[in-house]
């Protein structure tokens, strides 16, 4: 198992590789230099004012007068000690504004997840079991169309309806916390936290809950035609043995991989939903930075975030091996 | 299975397919769609379709006359003489004109669908919506595929290092938050249609790839493409001729799936101000000018969403339904 793990680690090197070259060159797309952007946005100084010397200068401050390659090499080395550098705008340490965010997207999201997972589950299971019947077309239907439903519509809808529209006024539309939230005790700020992230959590959850359960009821399918419950049930065990020891068993472990598909939708998910509902996370910090072209950022998100899913899928895949025991490690790639 | 033995491949196909009515429901709904995306101007616009004009017939749709060059037709309606006659499309408006004297007007006999907030009829807005939502849709997911066919087939042609090094690529673009990268790129680039398709290409064909690059793993171990090769057919013409056709069915279900998705980010990227640029309607601009009414303009949220809804879910089930056809576990298991 050592050597399975320490193989995978060793394959992040060139996924990580590919990843930040990609990064840096979408950067690179950017029309106009640099240079006499944040120029422009430093000092206000007007485009003829800007003098050759100044160019010059700050090329080589930011280091821009080296080869692309050069440039490339520089920004991975700065990288690796975790120093995304400045914000444009604020002059914050990158790193420091990502930290601040990170932890609001990433318990958003993980609630979401786990959310979806705890309903997807007995749900799939249920369509499964009953396959066929009224009430198993019905959920499958309308599982089907929530999956085609956009995010924010639906966040629209929620908010006119509960969120103080012409409706009720049940559920806040801003942010995570209310207002002097600071003098509240642990149990009213938690308190107050979910009641906050309770229509962002529902816009974030019901498409993935809808995937994972229509995947689940296809995987126990599949293993309900398997021959082994055809011999489970000839010995006479009786049918809830079968479901839950037998089948439900085998059919839990390919949905865990499934994580693999939803963790890198996380960051692009919330991008939207947090800047309908006005979240401080990750994915409003990402549309702020991509509307005022502040690179750095822009650069770190994309970088931490994926760096991030790969550790999810590494997780996800060890976990694989671990609950199926036909699965090597030495037999996976 | 004797019942089928006249059929080809993709007949026994269709045939699965065709019994599932719901998917073939939605395969109807999808060319009525296509269809109202190729005539949209028959549809709705200011420029009539037929016009009887001092005894001679005009079709302005369909060639320019000089005659009727910067002719207001609503006013020649009204000074025809008789006998004459003016064809209007069922909805009388372009998607860009604007009427200021009825702003963000709830639907009535004039505006079935309402206008926005620069008196637009939304209905000719949402017709000719159609044509760039569901282009954007087939174009995106045509690069995506092409992208996907081409790298998967070569991993799974070749294998090996190729194999290795091409996979590795699949797993950077999957790891990549690919909305954000995609929002991120067209703020660098302008956001025009065709940036926006190719960047939703671009960045989509994964899943694709992935499914090609399975089956020509398995197909590479069939006798008939050893055969093929031994005859001395070189290795596109063997990819392509040989492997991809046995490859197919797959990767139209992935494609199909893939416009429905394709739809979806234009849509999200429409309202966070990055989608199809204005004054070219599609289905998100309109949603998204609700945004800034949603306290009354329920119209602006009803039919946009329904219409992007009804269409993501009709390629949903066409996709479903093509899957459980092609596969014959799940041929006799719809709901």
């Amino acid at each position: 198992m050592r050597s399975y793990i320490l193989k995978r680690l060793l394959l992040l090197i060139p996924t990580l590789f590919g990843i930040t070259v990609i990064t840096f060159f979408v950067i690179q797309l950017a029309p106009g230099s640099p240079v006499e952007r944040k120029l422009n946005i430093e000092e206000g100084v007007k485009a003829e004012a800007i003098t050759k010397d100044i160019v010059e200068q700050t090329k080589k401050l930011y280091g821009l007068d080296k080869p692309i390659y050069i440039r490339y090499l520089i920004w991975v080395k700065r990288i690796v000690t975790l120093d995304f550098g400045s914000s444009y705008k604020d002059h914050r340490p990158v790193i420091e504004k990502v930290g601040e965010r990170l932890p609001v997207t990433l318990s958003l999201n993980l609630i979401s997840i786990f959310l979806a997972y705890f309903i997807s589950i007995p749900l799939g299971v249920y369509s499964a079991v009953k396959e066929g019947n009224l009430s198993e077309r019905v959920i499958t239907f309308i599982l089907f169309a929530l999956y085609s439903i956009p995010s924010f519509w639906l966040a629209m809808i929620l908010i006119y309806f509960l969120g103080g529209g012409d409706f009720w006024n049940v559920f806040p539309i801003y942010g995570i916390l209310s207002p002097g939230a600071e003098n509240f005790t642990f149990t009213e700020k938690a308190l107050d936290f979910l009641w906050h992230i309770t229509l962002p959590v529902i816009c974030l959850t019901y498409g993935d809950l809808a995937y994972l359960s229509r995947y689940q009821r296809g995987s126990l399918l599949e293993v309900l035609r398997e021959d082994f419950i055809r011999t489970a049930k000839a010995k006479g065990l009786p049918d809830s043995v079968v479901l839950f020891k037998h089948a439900l068993r085998n059919a839990l472990i390919p949905i865990i991989t499934i994580v693999a598909s939803i963790l890198p939708a996380m960051i692009g998910g919330s991008v939207i939903i947090e800047s309908i509902f006005s979240i401080p996370g990750i994915g409003q910090l990402g549309f702020e930075a991509v509307l005022s072209r502040d690179y750095p950022v822009i650069m770190a998100i994309a970088t931490i975030s994926a760096f991030l899913t790969l550790v999810g899928i590494l997780v996800a895949d060890i976990l694989y091996v671990l609950v199926d025991p036909r699965i090597s490690f030495e037999s996976r790639r | 299975m004797t019942a089928d033995k006249n059929l080809s491949y993709w007949g026994t196909v269709w045939k699965g397919f065709k019994k599932d009515r719901l998917a073939f429901t939605a395969l109807i709904v999808i060319l009525v769609l296509c269809g109202i995306a190729l005539f949209e101007n028959f549809l709705a616009g200011n420029k009539p379709i037929l016009i009887k004009w001092n005894g001679r017939l005009y079709f302005p749709l369909i060639f320019t006359y000089r005659e009727l060059y910067g002719v207001d037709f609503k006013e020649l309606e009204e000074e025809l003489k008789p006998g004459d006659f003016v064809l209007f499309p069922p909805v009388r408006y372009s998607p860009t004109e604007s009427d200021l004297l009825s702003v963000l007007t709830p639907p009535s006999r004039e505006h079935l669908f309402g206008t926005d907030d620069r008196g637009r009829d939304v209905l000719s807005r949402m017709i000719h919506g159609t044509r760039i939502s569901l282009s954007i849709g087939f174009i995106a997911v045509g690069i995506a595929s092409i992208i996907g066919i081409l790298l998967g087939g070569i991993a799974g042609y070749y294998g090996g290092v190729v194999d290795f090094v091409i996979s590795r690529l699949f797993e950077v673009m999957m790891t990549f938050p690919v909305f954000f990268l995609i929002l991120t790129i067209l703020a660098f680039r302008d956001p025009s249609i065709y940036n926006i398709m190719i960047v939703i290409g671009a960045t989509g064909w994964t899943g694709i790839a992935r499914l090609v690059r399975g089956e020509f793993l398995r197909l590479r171990e069939y006798d008939y493409v050893e055969a093929a090769i031994g005859l001395g057919g070189n290795d596109f013409r063997v990819m392509l001729k040989h492997m991809l056709p046995n490859a197919l069915a797959p990767v139209l279900v992935a494609a199909t799936f893939g416009i429905a998705g394709a739809i979806l980010v234009e849509t999200g990227l429409s309202f966070l101000g990055f989608g199809v640029p204005p004054p070219e309607p599609s289905w998100g601009d309109v949603l998204s000018q609700s945004q800034r009414y949603v306290d009354f303009a329920w119209w602006l949220v009803l039919f946009p969403g329904a219409a992007i809804f009804l269409t993501v879910t009709a390629f949903n089930l066409v996709g479903d339904g093509f899957k459980s056809a092609i596969d014959p576990r799940l041929r006799k298991r719809k709901f």
